[in-house]
């Protein structure tokens, strides 16, 4: 109970007098985390709505494989591109392990297969109800996936949200590709880590109830573009 | 999306692009143990090393064992941790250039209050370690391969206790950092070995005090070593060289020697001058 | 150039037949669906009401005909030439349920026009044209989704009829519709079958064939059985499974 509120009152003052340390943790791990989700999207929306789509030989192994890749370890998924970014692996040559760039190459492949699965559940759904609608209006396959994918974007949006409430609060994998070096590739869920393992629970909470607040604030800022554009419409008289 | 989602979210974006430091080219990665980096040691001694050379030194603090494993792969300039015979097995093996003694500080058995096992004060800590081994009373090891484990593990065999067959009963094998083992210890009433350093600046002892120290079979050497550049090239021999010959050098023995936590030297420079 | 939803300057007969169907077989878990079937609309002006029993194979047959279904045997042809998805916009479908976009009303017309290749900038007039002709201008902009049922089926209607296709299929239209809905999509095709626009029309509303039938095709068991002018089909049919059937008993 003591921690609890230490914590409140540490999370508090770290606000307040907005510690540029604290701001420099978080900034990096909106930049790691948000960069991994446009990337995820950019590979996940297409891919799973392709999916959705076509039929080819194999389609329910592809199926179940991304379904299962959503429940990927973070930590294996760290462990695994350390080992392609180490000096010693094949990517060494790239100097990029203890980089911001391969903390964002490890969550977005953490991502990438929430994205792609739950786009792929969208549009599939979507589908069964625009399917002939749309190839009575003779649209290709490719023509009839871009079409669902943009009626289809309230869901996909909510995958994208998905995709970063994992990103945001992972440490697995930020922990052993970027080295939590000070200043360097410290977020704020290996900036946890290391308090907890310093003892300094309260300032680790504290920093656990900030990152809650990012990540209600992130929702909430989707949850009310919506509610702003229907707001709005009322208000014309629709 | 509205307008207002999508400017608040670029601002949030470009701010975080924005404040993200500005990467220099000149630095070294220092693979090395948590007791350095969690006892507050580097951020008082790197500063120091930076200001006079311009060169940035990036930690990347694990387990010592994690710590050789990385310097193996070539992923760090400069190794330093403390267990002596993993290091020179390392410089044995070509992964390193060369050893050098650095500093040394002591390890110390930590408990609860009530002292269960009635080890407090006890001049031999391997009589205190057969004392705890017959109460069988909670134990909390690091278990993972770092200097401190070994260490451990040496006092162990000294005693002529099993524990490898004691493990999962009294004896507990963790298997992280310092911190984590100390929340750990202090949350099950075990009695911990632990470097005096990261206790001093631990900050939820709680009911755990030092029992026994000051013992000389407690004695805990850091030693220094520099990647070796033929077998890794991409390493950055000199900066990493500067470094070394700085931390050996009497400015930075010093600067080691100056680092205390509540008035107490935590760390003592022993380098061969 | 006005380009209107009710077109005036439709030829009276088209050189080829919009769409037909040659020996066509359909079959779906070991029962024959559409048996041998000939068949063509459009070459005439006016509407083609389909009328039969449920299970007759009627929307299979539209289905079919808009290349939404492939036949087990026979061919389909649109303007004597196969299907094909350039070419799709000639044929008009609505559909019991509208489907609409998750858009504007003006957005989901300006789709249509855009899957039949119109240039950009000539899209917006004629969408809102034709919303005009239809009287849904008042609601373009409103999002598709907040239409009654009956608005919805109205602009699905327009959907069909603004690339000037050659003809349009309708499968019960206005079956989940309240008669002031039936009615108000009724006069648009009335209008449109008035300016030239020929249409099949599936319906299970006796009273709406009667309304609107200028030849009726009566089918059964995936058969056509007849095909007569409306009020000649509606004064005497010829077969007695469509007299049973204009008398409202069970065919089977």
């Amino acid at each position: 109970m003591q921690d609890l509120s230490e914590a409140v009152t540490a999370a508090l003052q770290l606000i307040g007098s907005l510690n540029p340390d604290l701001l420099e943790i978080v900034a990096l791990s909106l930049q790691v985390s948000l960069t991994a989700v446009a990337i995820a999207g950019l590979i996940g929306l297409p891919l799973g709505a392709v999916v959705a789509v076509a039929r080819f030989p194999g389609r329910t192994v592809v199926i179940t494989l991304i379904n299962a890749l959503m429940g990927l370890p973070p930590v294996v998924v760290g462990l695994f591109v350390y080992m392609l970014l180490s000096n010693s692996g094949p990517f060494g040559v790239l100097q990029l392990l203890y980089t911001p760039t391969a903390m964002i190459i490890a969550q977005t492949i953490l991502v990438t297969p929430i994205v792609a699965a739950l786009a792929r559940q969208t549009i599939e759904d979507l589908k069964v109800e625009y399917d002939e609608q749309l190839r009575v209006l003779g649209r290709s396959p490719l023509q009839q996936t871009a079409t669902l994918l943009w009626e289809g974007r309230r869901s996909l949006l909510t995958a994208l949200l998905a995709g970063f409430g994992r990103a945001i609060a992972e440490v697995g994998a930020v922990l052993i590709v970027g080295g939590n070096i000070n200043h360097l590739t410290r977020t704020m869920t290996t900036a946890i880590v290391l308090e907890t393992s310093k003892g300094d629970l309260s300032l680790a909470l504290g920093l656990g109830f900030i990152l809650l607040t990012l990540a209600f604030m992130a929702n909430a800022i989707v949850m009310l573009g919506g509610g702003v554009r229907a707001y709005r419409k009322r208000e014309a008289g629709f | 999306m509205t307008s207002i989602a999508r400017v608040i979210i670029t601002f949030l974006f470009m701010t975080s692009i924005a404040t993200a430091p500005a990467r220099s080219d000149n630095f070294i990665i220092l693979q090395s143990t948590t007791s350095t980096e969690n006892s507050g040691l580097f951020a008082h001694l790197l500063p120091l090393f930076t200001k006079k050379t311009g060169i940035e030194v990036r930690v990347v603090a694990v387990g010592t064992g994690q710590a050789i494993k990385n310097a193996r792969n070539g992923d760090g300039d400069v190794l330093l941790v403390h267990d002596t015979a993993s290091e020179e097995k390392f410089v044995a093996e070509g992964w390193g250039v060369q050893r050098h003694d650095l500093m040394y500080n002591d390890f110390v058995l930590v408990g609860p209050s009530d002292d269960p096992a009635d080890i407090a004060g006890e001049k031999d800590v391997v009589a205190a370690f057969k004392k705890i081994a017959a109460m069988k009373t909670p134990f909390a090891s690091r278990g993972d391969d770092s200097g401190t484990h070994k260490a451990e593990l040496r006092l162990w065999k000294e005693a002529g206790i099993d524990v490898n067959a004691a493990s999962g009963t009294w004896y507990r094998e963790i298997g992280q950092g310092m911190g984590a083992t100390l929340n750990t210890a202090i949350g099950m009433d075990a009695y911990v070995l632990t470097d005096r350093a990261t206790w001093s600046a631990f900050e939820n002892p709680r009911n755990h005090a030092v029992l026994v120290g000051g013992n000389e079979k407690l004695f805990n050497q850091y030693g220094v070593i520099l990647v070796n550049p033929a077998k890794h090239p991409n390493v950055r021999a000199a900066e990493g060289q500067t470094f070394i010959d700085w931390l050996l050098s009497k400015e930075g023995q010093e600067a080691i020697a100056s680092f205390q936590i509540d008035g107490e030297q935590q760390f003592f420079p022993n380098a061969r001058q | 150039m006005q380009y209107a939803l009710i077109q005036r300057d439709r030829p009276d007969r088209p050189s080829v037949i919009p769409v037909a169907g040659k020996s066509l077989v359909y079959g779906r878990d070991k029962r024959t669906i559409i048996d041998n079937v000939d068949i063509e609309f459009g070459l005439s002006p006016g509407i083609v009401v389909v009328l039969g029993p449920n299970g007759a194979g009627k929307s299979v047959l539209f289905r079919l005909l808009a290349g939404l279904l492939t036949p087990d045997g026979g061919s389909v042809s649109w303007a004597g030439m196969p299907p094909n998805r350039a070419r799709a916009h000639k044929i008009g479908f609505v559909f019991q349920r509208p489907v609409m976009l998750k858009r504007s009303v003006i957005a989901n017309v300006e789709y249509v026009l855009a899957a039949a290749k119109v240039p950009r900038m000539d899209r917006p007039p004629i969408a809102r044209d034709a919303l005009e002709q239809a009287r849904l201008s008042e609601i373009a902009t409103s999002p598709a989704s907040s239409l009654s049922g009956g608005e919805q089926q109205r602009l699905a209607l327009v959907r069909a009829l603004v690339t000037r296709p050659d003809i349009v299929l309708l499968d019960e239209p206005t079956s989940n519709l309240d008669p002031g809905s039936t009615a108000a999509i009724e006069c648009v095709v009335r209008r449109a079958r008035d300016a030239g626009t020929r249409f099949a029309l599936v319906t299970q509303d006796i009273g709406q064939a009667r309304r609107l039938a200028t030849e009726v095709i009566f089918m059964h068991r995936g058969r056509l059985l007849e095909r007569s002018s409306g009020e000649s089909f509606f004064r005497a049919p010829r077969t007695l499974e469509a007299t049973a059937y204009l008398e409202g008993k069970i065919v089977f």
